[in-house]
């Protein structure tokens, strides 16, 4: 990291989002003495448990009772500090989620709330322990910022960016190691834009997690391969969304596909649809992701290719995509 | 450090707060009359004496923290904080209206003086724990926590939840109060879902447990003194209270958990509360 973190891009390629995280709360809780730690016997897992290490009296721990944690992280931020909350993303949104809501959302308090084992990442554990609802559900709580960074990288970035948003934020991450998308730190972090990875002008596709590397993989095959020119769009925050790059999306390629680790119903699909509703604009869409029902159990690599969120199952659905047929009206200037 | 007020100054207070309460409720239309009244003396108690609050610096760091976890209770918390003068008097008038600052529930960030926002039950000890936890870290202490509870709101798991988690991190400098009014909207609290012995429960999770009568101020005051006083472990007072006391009409009525007061009702209301 460019502030100056104690360890170096060589680790970084090497750990999983959460290793990262673990280490760049540390790192903040050196700057800042008002980070403090909650968490729900999830120390470890989550890794919220190396800021522990270096901080015992400003981590706590309450044991499996998620409600509380919530309940305490908006106390502490009541007294001015800074708590960052962490449990797996199913506990965070649904079992401590009308805490979420009335004590952290709706107070509008920096609570910090970095949920791992988001999506499919906990694949054997199957649906009591995956998470498809967590973008819906805190994307419509009012004051709540909410990012799925794609990797290692910009979680690090938005971990510490997100301790200068005033309000309530929400970050989900996955369970191990996730490729690293970004090869070094030097790229431009800022919630609420998202990244340009590859242009293209036939098709773009918008993706968040760790679908924006399987977005990026797909895109570089079908250009090689077959000269379809894809541009990558990774979403890192669904909340505020990037509204401008999603019309620009719109009004250079026509065809848009989104991609996300998540049920199809509220999640990043339906956050960009919205945008291109509202805009009167039309183009072709699609939605990959979870479709409406509970996934099944096993390796989430097995996951993603079962609900064609990984590279192949994007190529086969931007193909589909472009023999969509679209309005023939190509010149939108004259609707303004 | 409590203020030094004596009982009858703070029965006088009492009296006040009832008729503000049976007045807002008319200027409300409905509301929950009966929880407010139970707890009033309560309230009047930490407010008048006990509490190191200022309505003139509301946000001061080293304050003592008051959480509403009986939420619905607000009817008796606004006009209490209208009296300790942290919002006017007369905004009573607007309780329930549009736009007002004043519902049936308190909303934090638009009451002075009101430190949690509450409504939804079994919250309030939850965000007390991490008040108590936020301001022990930060060195502040000589500020108490107060989270006032009502009974029924014991069936909420998340009071256990904290309850546990108030005992393992030793947190003296938190006070819970359970409004033990004994019903709930359906019916007796033993009917509905039992939570006696409610003072071998606190106990048993590590509370030292104060019983007062919660409508006799001497008791109460004797309650929140020997509260103020302790060290070493949390705090429940189990305070037994009667729904509704001070007015006749409402008294240990399970219809009067909510309703609306006319102007007649009123009158006989503000009667019976000063023949107290």
């Amino acid at each position: 990291m460019a502030e100056g973190t104690a360890w170096n891009v060589y680790d970084a390629l090497k750990m999983a989002s959460k290793e990262i995280y673990g280490k760049v709360l540390t790192e903040l809780g050196k700057e800042n003495d008002k980070i403090v730690g909650v968490t729900a016997d999830l120390a470890k897992s989550t890794n919220i448990g190396n800021f522990g290490e270096a901080f015992p009296e400003r981590l706590f721990n309450v044991g499996i009772a998620e409600q509380n944690m919530m309940g305490v992280a908006a106390g502490l931020a009541k007294t001015g500090l800074i708590p960052f909350a962490s449990t797996f993303a199913i506990f965070a949104c649904l079992r401590g989620g009308e805490q979420v809501r009335s004590d952290i959302a709706y107070q509008n308090l920096p609570v910090k709330i970095i949920a791992t084992h988001g999506g499919l990442s906990f694949g054997a554990s199957g649906s009591t322990h995956h998470c498809t609802e967590d973008i819906a559900i805190m994307r419509s709580m009012a004051n709540m910022t909410v990012v799925v960074p794609a990797d290692g990288f910009e979680t690090a970035k938005a971990v510490r960016a997100c301790v200068n948003i005033p309000g309530p934020f929400y970050m989900r991450v996955g369970r191990g190691f996730e490729p690293p998308l970004h090869e070094d730190e030097n790229f431009d972090f800022e919630i609420g834009k998202a990244i340009n990875l590859h242009e293209g002008k036939d098709i773009t596709v918008i993706a968040c997690g760790v679908c924006v590397l399987q977005a990026l993989d797909a895109a570089k095959v079908l250009e090689k391969e077959s000269g379809i020119s894809v541009r990558v769009l990774d979403m890192h925050t669904l909340k505020p969304i990037d509204e401008e790059a999603i019309m620009k999306a719109v009004l250079d390629t026509r065809r848009i596909l989104t991609v996300e680790e998540h049920n199809t119903i509220g999640g990043l699909g339906d956050a960009v649809a919205s945008v291109i509703a509202q805009s009167g604009k039309g183009c072709a869409f699609t939605k990959l992701g979870i479709p409406d029902e509970y996934s099944v159990i096993g390796p989430p690599e097995d996951l993603y290719a079962r609900y064609k969120i990984d590279a192949t199952g994007i190529e086969e659905t931007v193909k589909a995509l472009l023999g969509k047929e679209i309005e023939a009206d190509e010149d939108w200037s004259d609707e303004d | 450090m409590p203020k030094n007020v004596t009982v009858e100054e703070l029965k006088a207070k009492a009296k006040e707060l009832r008729v503000n309460i049976v007045k807002t409720t008319n200027y409300a239309k409905s509301g929950h009359v009966g929880g407010s009244l139970s707890c009033a003396d309560m309230l009047t108690a930490l407010y008048f004496k006990f509490l190191n609050v200022d309505p003139a610096d509301p946000k001061k760091m080293d304050r003592d923290r008051f959480i509403l976890s009986k939420g619905h209770a607000a009817l008796g918390y606004v006009p209490t904080l209208a009296m300790a003068g942290f919002v006017p008097m007369d905004s009573l008038k607007s309780f329930n209206h549009y736009e007002s600052c004043y519902g049936i529930h308190p909303d934090s960030r638009k009451i002075s003086g009101c430190d949690a926002s509450t409504g939804s039950l079994g919250h309030g000890l939850p965000m007390g724990v991490g008040m108590a936890l936020g301001l022990r870290y930060q060195g502040y202490k000589d500020s108490k926590v107060v989270v006032l509870m009502g009974d029924g709101e014991q069936n909420e798991g998340s009071v256990w939840e904290g309850a546990m988690a108030a005992a393992h991190y030793k947190l003296d400098n938190i006070i819970t109060i359970v409004d033990r009014n004994k019903l709930m909207i359906d019916g007796p609290t033993e009917q509905v879902m039992g939570i006696d012995p409610i003072d071998k429960k606190y106990e048993a999770f590590g509370f030292k447990v104060i019983s007062c009568n919660g409508n006799d101020m001497a008791d109460v005051d004797r309650a929140l003194t020997e509260a103020w006083e302790n060290k070493g472990q949390p705090i429940c007072i189990i305070s037994n209270t009667e729904k509704g006391f001070g007015v006749k009409r409402f008294q240990g009525k399970v219809a009067w958990h909510y309703g609306a007061i006319d102007s007649d009702m009123l009158k006989e209301a503000i009667a019976d509360i000063e023949a107290l």
